[in-house]
C-alpha cells in the first residue's frame, strides 16, 4: 500500500481520523501482517466500522463492528485504511 | 464419545463447560480466558462422555498456534460431535465459525447461548431457518443459568450417532467468505425488535468518561482494596492465635529447642504461613476480582489505562496484573496469562513482582512511616512506581515489541452469578494451595533445620558484601533471606537479628529507609516465585528474581546516597 494521504482523497482515510460516530468502511491495512492479526478478532476488510469512543490521552479508539465493540490501540488506528461511505 | 466444545472468545463455552463438569475451566467476562484444552469424563444425558473445552477463536484460518492446534484436534478421529457454542447477540461475527466448523464434516450442532440477552436486547432470531439453512441442528441456549443444557446434549448424542451428515459442502470457503455469509445470514434470520436503550451505553458512558471513567476508576479500586484490607485485619489475628495454640498444643511433647521440635516448628510456620496468606487475603481478593471480571470491566480499565501502558512498553491489557500486585503478587503473575505475546507476559510479570504487595506495606509501614513519619512511606512508594515505570522502559526497549498494540474485545456488561465467582474464587486458591503451600512448607522446615544447626549466621557472611555496600548491619542478612518465605518475615525478625524492637535505638533513619527499599524491590516470596516457574517457565523464574535483586541494591543505594546529602 503506497503511503495514504493523511486528507481523505478518494474518500479514504485512516481510522484513526475518522470523527466520532461515523459509519465507515474497512478498507485495506497498511501493515500487511496485521490483517491476519485482526481476522483473529473477527475483523475483516468490507467490514461497517464505527468509532463510537475515544480514551483520552492518547488512548484507544472503541470501535463498533457487528454488533461487537472492539478496542484498537492508535498505533493500529492509524494502520487501518477505511472508506467514507 | 467425545464432545469437543468451541465457540468465538467470551461466548460462554467454558461456562457450559463447568455446568457439566463442576468447575474446571477458568472463565470471565474477557476474550482468551481458556489458553489450554480442559478435558473432562462428564455423565450427561444418563451417559459417559468426554467433553472437551477448546480456546476461543474468531477462525480457525489465521494462523495462530492455538487456532491450529484447536483445527488439529477437531480434525483427529476421535471427535465424534463439535458443539458449536455462538453467543446470540453477535451472530453476524458467530456464524463464520460455524461455516469453517461445517467443513471439517463432522456431526455439528450450533449452540445459541445468551438467549436471555439477545431477548433483552430486543433480538429475535429465527433458530429454524438457521437450522434449515445450515443443515445442522440449532438450540437455544442460557449456559449461567443451566437453561437448554440437558437438551443440548441429547440432541448433541443423537448428532454423533447418526451415521450421515447433510452439511452443505462449502469446502473451499475462505474465512473471509465465511465472515461475509455469516453477517448475510444473521441478516436474514436476526430481526431486531424494539431495542430497549441499552444498558451498556449508559453505562459505558459514565465508566469510560474521559474524567469521570477514571474518577470511577480510583474509586472503585480504593474500595476493592480498603474491603480486602478490611476482610483481613479483621481475620489474620485470630487465625495466627489459633495457629500459636495448635504450635503450643504440638510442641508440648518435645524438649524445646530439640530437633524434632524445631522441625516440627518450622513445619507448621509453614503451614501458618499458608494459612495466613491465603484466607485473610488471597480469598476476599479472588472473589472480588471475580466479581469485577464477571461484570466486565476489567476491559474497561484496560481501555482507560492503555494510554499511559504504552509509556512503560505495554499495552491496557497488562494493566490487572499491576492492580492485583498491590494485593499480593501471586494473583498478579497468575493474571498475566490473559497477555498473548510472551514478550508481554515476562515484562508485566516482572514489573507486577516489584509491586509491594500487602506483606511489604506492613514492613514499609511498621519501620518507615512509624519512625519516620507517613510522608517518608508515600515517598518511597512514589519511588517505587517511578523505578517501576524505568524498569519498563528499559525491559520494553530491550524486549523490541513484536505485537501491533492493543486490540481488546469490550464484552457486554454481565450480571455475575454468585456460584461462578465463588468457584473461580477457589479454582485459583487451589493452584496456590497446590503449587506454592508446599513450597512454603518444606522452606520452612529447612530453615528451622538451619537454625537448629546454626548455620542462619552463613548468611549473614553470604549476603556481608551487599549489606556493607548499603551500609546495614550484618545481622539484617537473616532477615533478609528468612523474608523470601514471607515478606513481613523480613520485619518480624529484624528485631530478633538485632536483639531489640524499638529500632530507632539500632538502626539510623537512612539504614531504615535503605532496608525497607531493599525489601520493598528484592526477589517476590517464595510462592511468587513458584507461579513464576509455573505461568512463565524457570528460566524466565531465574531471571526476574536476578533482575530484582539488581534493581533492590540500585534503588537501595540511591536512597542512601539521597539521604546522605
Amino acid at each position: 500500500m503506497p503511503n495514504v494521504p493523511r486528507s481523505h482523497i478518494n474518500g479514504l482515510m485512516k481510522l484513526l481520523n475518522v470523527p466520532l460516530n461515523t459509519q465507515v468502511k474497512f478498507f485495506s491495512v497498511v501493515d500487511a501482517s496485521l490483517i491476519a492479526k485482526l481476522n483473529q478478532y473477527g475483523l475483516y476488510q468490507g467490514d461497517s466500522l464505527c468509532v463510537v469512543r475515544v480514551a483520552p490521552l492518547g488512548g484507544p479508539l472503541l470501535v463498533q463492528v457487528n454488533g461487537r465493540e472492539i478496542a484498537l490501540g492508535r498505533d493500529i488506528a492509524e494502520k487501518i485504511i477505511v472508506e467514507i461511505k | 464419545m467425545k464432545v469437543a466444545l468451541i465457540g468465538l472468545p467470551n461466548c460462554g463455552k467454558s461456562t457450559l463447560f463447568n455446568q457439566v463438569a463442576g468447575y474446571k475451566a477458568e472463565t470471565g467476562n474477557f476474550s482468551g480466558t481458556t489458553v489450554k484444552f480442559t478435558e473432562s469424563r462428564v455423565r450427561v444425558a444418563g451417559e459417559v462422555i468426554d467433553l472437551v473445552d477448546l480456546p476461543g477463536a474468531y477462525t480457525l484460518q489465521s494462523g495462530s498456534p492455538a487456532e491450529l492446534e484447536a483445527a488439529r484436534y477437531m480434525d483427529s478421529q476421535n471427535v465424534d460431535v463439535i458443539v458449536n457454542v455462538a453467543d446470540s447477540t453477535q451472530l453476524a461475527s458467530a456464524l463464520s465459525l460455524t461455516f469453517e466448523l461445517m467443513q471439517f464434516n463432522k456431526p455439528l450442532i450450533l449452540a445459541l447461548n445468551m438467549m436471555d440477552e439477545a431477548a433483552r436486547m430486543g433480538l429475535h432470531i429465527d433458530g429454524e431457518g438457521l437450522a434449515q439453512e445450515l443443515g445442522i441442528p440449532v438450540l437455544p441456549l442460557v449456559a449461567s443459568k443451566g437453561r437448554g443444557v440437558k437438551g443440548l446434549f441429547v440432541k448433541a448424542l443423537e448428532q454423533a450417532r447418526k451415521k450421515e451428515n447433510k452439511t452443505r459442502n462449502i469446502m473451499d470457503w475462505t474465512a473471509e467468505a465465511s465472515h461475509r455469509q455469516s453477517i448475510e445470514l444473521a441478516k436474514k434470520f436476526v430481526k431486531q425488535g424494539e431495542r430497549f436503550s441499552s444498558m451498556r451505553d449508559r453505562l459505558d458512558d459514565i465508566l469510560l468518561h474521559p474524567i469521570w471513567g477514571y474518577v470511577l476508576l480510583l474509586s472503585v479500586l480504593l474500595l476493592f482494596f480498603q474491603a480486602v484490607y478490611g476482610i483481613g485485619k479483621l481475620t489474620e489475628p485470630p487465625l495466627l492465635a489459633f495457629f500459636n495454640l495448635i504450635t503450643n498444643i504440638a510442641l508440648a511433647p518435645f524438649t524445646q529447642g530439640s530437633l524434632v521440635s524445631q522441625l516440627l516448628l518450622g513445619i507448621l510456620q509453614g503451614i501458618a504461613a499458608g494459612v495466613a496468606i491465603v484466607l485473610p487475603y488471597l480469598l476476599p481478593f479472588l472473589l472480588g476480582l471475580g466479581l469485577l471480571e464477571d461484570i466486565g470491566y476489567l476491559p474497561r480499565i484496560a481501555f482507560l489505562m492503555d494510554a499511559l501502558m504504552h509509556r512503560i512498553g505495554l499495552h491496557g491489557k497488562a494493566i490487572v496484573p499491576f492492580i492485583l500486585g498491590y494485593g499480593c503478587n501471586v494473583p498478579a503473575v497468575m493474571s498475566t496469562r490473559t497477555l498473548e505475546e510472551p514478550r508481554d507476559r515476562y515484562i508485566a510479570a516482572a514489573l507486577a513482582t516489584l509491586v509491594p504487595c500487602a506483606a511489604r506495606l506492613a514492613v514499609v509501614f511498621g519501620l518507615v512511616a512509624y519512625y519516620l513519619g507517613s510522608l517518608a512511606a508515600l515517598g518511597l512508594y512514589l519511588l517505587n512506581i517511578l523505578v517501576i515505570a524505568l524498569t519498563g522502559r528499559i525491559l520494553s526497549n530491550l524486549l523490541p515489541d513484536v505485537a501491533p498494540g492493543l486490540i481488546l474485545e469490550m464484552p457486554t456488561y454481565r450480571v455475575p452469578t454468585l456460584k461462578n465467582v465463588f468457584n473461580k474464587a477457589w479454582f485459583r486458591l487451589r493452584e496456590f494451595v497446590v503449587e506454592a503451600w508446599p513450597l512454603l512448607i518444606a522452606g520452612s522446615a529447612v530453615l528451622a533445620l538451619l537454625n537448629y544447626f546454626q548455620l542462619a549466621y552463613i548468611f549473614n557472611y553470604l549476603v556481608r558484601p551487599f549489606t556493607w555496600m548499603m551500609g546495614l548491619p550484618a545481622e539484617v542478612g537473616v532477615p533478609l533471606i528468612f523474608g523470601i518465605l514471607r515478606k513481613e518475615l523480613s520485619l518480624v525478625m529484624l528485631s530478633q537479628a538485632l536483639g531489640s524492637t524499638n529500632f530507632a535505638a539500632v538502626l539510623s533513619p537512612t539504614q531504615m529507609v535503605v532496608y525497607a527499599t531493599f525489601v520493598m524491590f528484592y526477589l517476590p516470596c517464595l510462592a511468587t516465585l513458584a507461579v513464576l516457574r509455573r505461568e512463565l517457565g524457570t528460566k524466565a523464574m531465574l531471571s526476574i528474581s536476578a533482575l530484582t535483586i539488581f534493581i533492590a541494591f540500585v534503588a537501595a543505594m540511591f536512597v542512601r546516597g539521597v539521604m546522605l546529602l
